[in-house]
Order: C-alpha cells, then sequence, then structure tokens
C-alpha cells in the first residue's frame, strides 16, 4: 500500500528536478547558463580596466615614470632585457641560489625530520633545538651571516637553506608521527622488520604531510631569497632590482618582480603536479 | 597429514594480561592442534581479542607460557590494506623468495581477485579488501591462521561468500585456525571446536562433528547453539514461550 505511491514520489522527484528548478527559476536559469564563457571573462575586466586606466595615467604624466613606469614601457622593457640577456642570466642565478639552498636546507630538514620521528631519543635530542629555532627571524640573521660567510654566495644560500628546513622538518616529523599505528601492527605481522617497516610503511605515510611541507617550503624559499638578494647582490634578480633603483628604471623593478612571482607559480605547480603522481592511491578513493 | 594434524602448533599455559586494575585474561590455558580450525566466542571485553594480539605477537606484555611454533598470520576486523600499495603489492609485502609475484598472484586467484591484482585498496569494495587481506595471510603458508572478526563489517550476504571462501581456503592448506567472533551462528558454521572466553579463561568448549557444508538447522547445531548462548548469558525465554 505504501510502496507504489512511495516510488512513484521519489521517481517523480527525482526525474525533473532540473526542469522544475528551471521553471520555478526562469531568469535565474539564463544567466547561469547562457553567459557562462563570459563568467570567467568578467573576471578579467577590473585587472583590465585597471591597467588601462594605469596606462592613461602614464601617458597623461599622472602617474610619473620615476614613481612607476607605464605597462607599455614595462612590456618593451621585459623584451629587450630578455633579448639582450640580462633577464635570462639574472634568473640563472637566482634559481641557482634556490636550488643550492633548496637542496642544502631540504635535506637538513627531512633528515632531522627522520631523526626525531623515528626513535624518542632522536626526538628528545633534535626536536627542542628546532623548535627554539623556528622561534628565530630568521630575516634577523642577515646581519650575522654577513659576519660569519661575507658578502658571495653563501650567505643567501644558507638563509634559503634555513628558510626551507623548518617546514620540511615540521611537516614530515607530524607526518612520520601520523602513521597509522595499525598499519605499523601490520608490519609487525608480516614480518617487515624496522628498515621494511620505514621503507613500506613509515615513509610512504608521511609523504602527504612531507609533501605539504614541500609547497610551503618552496614559497618561502623564493621569500628568503629575495630578501637576501636585497641585501647585497653582485648578480641575479635581486641585483637587477636593486640596480635599477640606482637609476630610477621601475620598469626594470616591476619586471624583476613579475618574474619572482612567476618563478613562485612555476614551482608550486611543479610540487602539486608530483602531488598528484605521488598520491595518486587518493585519488582512487577521492574520483573512482 | 594425519602427524601434522595432530601436533600442537600453539599452547598457552596460565596467560594472564592485566589493563591497570582490570584483568583480562586470568590464567588461560590452550593448546592448539596442527589443522584445526577452532572458533572464540566471548562477549565484548571477554578478552578474546587480547588473547589473539598475545598469539600474533603483538602483546608482549603478558605473563604466563607462550609456545607458538611455525608461522603465524592475522586477518584483521578492518581488512588493513596498506593504502599506497597496490593490491598485488599489499599481498606480497614482506615476502621473500625469487619467486615472490608469482605467489602473490596465486594467492589473489584463489581469493578471485586476480583481476584487482593492480586496483588501489581505496577502490575496493569491503568484501574485496577482506579478500585480499585473506590472500595476504595465506600466502605466507602459516601453520596458524589468526582471524580477528574478519566478517563481522561485511553485509550479510557477502558474509557467507566470505565463509565459504575461508573454508575452501582451510580445506586446501590446512592451517589451524583460530576465528574470533560474537557470532554464535558464524562459529557454528565453520569451527571444529568452539570455545567461550568468560572472565578471562576457557569457560565452555564444545567439539562440532556435523560435516560441512553445514546448514544451520543441523540438530547437532541447533542444540549446541543454545547451549553456547546460554554460556554467553543470552537467554531466549521471551522467543520460546
Amino acid at each position: 500500500m505504501t510502496s507504489p505511491p512511495l516510488s512513484l514520489q521519489t521517481a517523480g522527484e527525482a526525474v525533473p528536478l532540473d526542469s522544475t528548478r528551471s521553471r520555478e527559476h526562469p531568469a535565474r536559469r539564463r544567466p547561469a547558463r547562457a553567459p557562462r564563457g563570459s563568467a570567467a571573462g568578467k573576471r578579467w575586466v577590473s585587472p583590465l580596466a585597471a591597467l588601462a586606466l594605469w596606462q592613461v595615467a602614464s601617458a597623461t604624466g599622472l602617474l610619473p615614470d620615476r614613481l612607476l613606469a607605464a605597462p607599455t614601457t614595462i612590456a618593451a622593457t621585459a623584451v629587450e632585457l630578455v633579448s639582450d640577456g640580462t633577464l635570462p642570466t639574472a634568473i640563472a642565478v637566482s634559481l641557482q641560489r634556490v636550488a643550492a639552498g633548496f637542496a642544502l636546507g631540504g635535506a637538513a630538514g627531512v633528515l632531522l625530520a627522520l631523526a626525531a620521528g623515528l626513535s624518542r631519543a632522536g626526538e628528545s635530542a633534535v626536536d627542542p633545538i628546532m623548535q627554539m629555532l623556528r622561534a628565530l627571524p630568521f630575516f634577523g640573521l642577515i646581519p650575522l651571516f654577513i659576519l660569519w660567510f661575507g658578502i658571495g654566495e653563501t650567505p643567501k644560500v644558507t638563509l634559503v637553506a634555513l628558510a626551507v628546513s623548518f617546514p620540511l622538518y615540521l611537516n614530515t616529523f607530524a607526518g612520520i608521527r601520523n602513521v597509522d599505528g595499525r598499519l605499523a601492527e601490520l608490519g609487525t605481522t608480516l614480518k617487515l622488520g624496522r628498515a621494511g617497516l620505514i621503507r613500506h610503511i613509515v615513509l610512504p605515510g608521511a609523504l602527504p604531510q612531507t609533501l605539504v611541507g614541500l609547497r610551503q617550503s618552496l614559497g618561502v624559499a623564493w621569500l628568503a631569497l629575495i630578501v637576501a638578494e636585497q641585501v647585497n647582490a653582485d648578480a641575479g634578480l635581486g641585483f637587477m632590482i636593486n640596480d635599477a633603483r640606482e637609476f630610477l628604471r621601475t620598469d626594470v623593478i616591476v619586471v624583476g618582480l613579475l618574474v619572482y612571482s612567476a618563478l613562485g607559480l612555476i614551482t608550486d605547480a611543479v610540487v602539486r603536479l608530483l602531488e598528484r603522481r605521488a598520491l595518486s592511491w587518493r585519488r582512487g578513493f577521492l574520483s573512482e | 597429514m594425519a602427524a601434522r594434524v595432530s601436533q600442537r602448533v600453539a599452547g598457552v599455559r596460565g596467560l594472564t594480561k592485566r589493563f591497570g586494575e582490570r584483568t583480562v585474561l586470568s590464567g588461560l590455558d590452550l593448546d592448539v592442534r596442527g589443522g584445526e580450525f577452532i572458533a572464540l566466542l566471548g562477549r565484548s571485553g571477554s578478552g578474546k581479542s587480547t588473547l589473539l594480539r598475545a598469539l600474533a605477537g603483538l602483546d608482549r606484555d603478558v605473563r604466563g607460557e607462550l609456545d607458538v611454533t611455525g608461522s603465524v598470520s592475522v586477518a584483521f576486523q578492518e581488512p588493513r590494506l596498506v593504502p599506497w600499495k597496490r593490491v598485488g603489492a599489499n599481498v606480497a609485502l614482506g615476502l621473500t623468495g625469487p619467486d615472490v609475484e608469482e605467489r602473490a598472484a596465486r594467492a589473489l586467484a584463489e581469493v578471485g581477485l586476480t583481476e584487482r591484482a593492480g586496483a588501489w585498496p581505496l577502490t575496493l569494495s569491503g568484501g574485496e579488501a577482506q579478500r585480499a587481506s585473506l590472500a595476504r595471510a595465506l600466502v605466507r603458508e602459516p601453520a596458524l591462521l589468526l582471524l580477528d572478526e574478519p566478517f563481522s563489517a561485511l553485509d550479510a550476504l557477502t558474509r557467507i561468500t566470505v565463509h565459504q571462501l575461508v573454508l575452501r581456503l582451510w580445506a586446501a592448506h590446512r592451517p589451524a585456525v583460530l576465528l574470533v567472533t560474537h557470532d554464535v551462528d558464524e562459529a557454528l558454521l565453520l569451527a571444529d571446536r568452539v570455545l567461550v572466553l568468560d572472565e578471562g579463561r576457557i569457560d565452555h568448549e564444545a567439539a562440532i562433528g556435523a560435516p560441512r557444508p553445514r546448514h544451520r538447522d543441523h540438530p547437532e547445531l541447533v542444540s549446541l547453539r543454545d547451549r553456547l548462548l546460554a554460556a554467553l548469558g543470552v537467554t531466549l525465554e521471551e522467543e520460546n514461550p
């Protein structure tokens, strides 16, 4: 008695869900569908307007070049800096610093996290020091670094390394400690041994959190590089920007800033790609 | 075969386990003979899982004698597949030797999961995951297979299939099986010997001679069911006026 109307009702509800909605809200349906392409386009309206306004302000002399160059000037300068080799060389130098600092700091952060994460003795030896160092404002260390390492590459690479090591340390350590204890038990019953347990259970289990740390540390790596290159440099993006300041070349400064942000975005995209590959076992859980 | 069946694969004497003030196992004695299928019944908190964990070597903080000869495998209540290893790699995990992949593939074939060998564990259904877990336990050719309520999370229909699978695998490999369960019918359908754990020791013991496959209406099982339920403190007065 109750079941046929019930199923009718659910069928009646399920099928025309879309059409009832469009009947009830004819006005809402049109803007939701028709201008879908321009919905994304709309997001470009205000930035483009701002850019146009900027250009007009520069052309009329309202915005003087020594404060901020015109967008067209900046574009022309960018082309020029690329074609005369200045920008590629500067990028190469800066990339090298980030790469070296990231490799050093990343290796240190992960190794220390392994030492602290895999044994209580390691934790009590490593973690207090790391927590104390973490509290230091590391940009404030630059004067000391200059005294210790001079003004060459070493203080810059060291600053990047220091900045990179903490997010990787903290996340990897947390990742190791959060590995499911029941999987560790499973490892015992499968007689994996300590090395096997670390290799098959602990490290892959900590990987998602480590990748979070990787993204954070790459972000902070670029930041540390910018700060280090502002202080003293005779090559690289920071040098290019500082040099431009001397000659009031705001166009070059803006090009440098744009390159910094592009590099940051690219490294982040690379890590996300890495994440998708390394954590494909999770994608199954989300999509399949 | 006869020699192996009579051989003892695990012996427990005076096993005692305390959690703080609470005594979970108090002087428990148990012998497991090779190839026999034991079901261990008990109410929640009766120490069933504690005993199984002690036999699996997962709980070293126990007193008493614990003598396990031969290899032990465990299938847990949750299948505990390692999520970042594909099903085939889960089965092969911890195996050594030149033919690891073949053995894992054979074990998966036995539980009917050959085509899921390359799947991620999180994409398996509950029944598939539990079958993979069984394959992983059996590929080690254990002398003693410990099953910690591995069927309790399965739906009723899947459970019937997996029961049959376990009996088939047991008949083919002949490990001694210790099945921890709180389901009396499951114990009656599967086991040679049913033990009831109460207050930290074995309180009741019954051998079941009925041939398999068993039907739950078999007279021997019916009378034993009432006895076991009574031993577990369940009375059926309301249902039998």
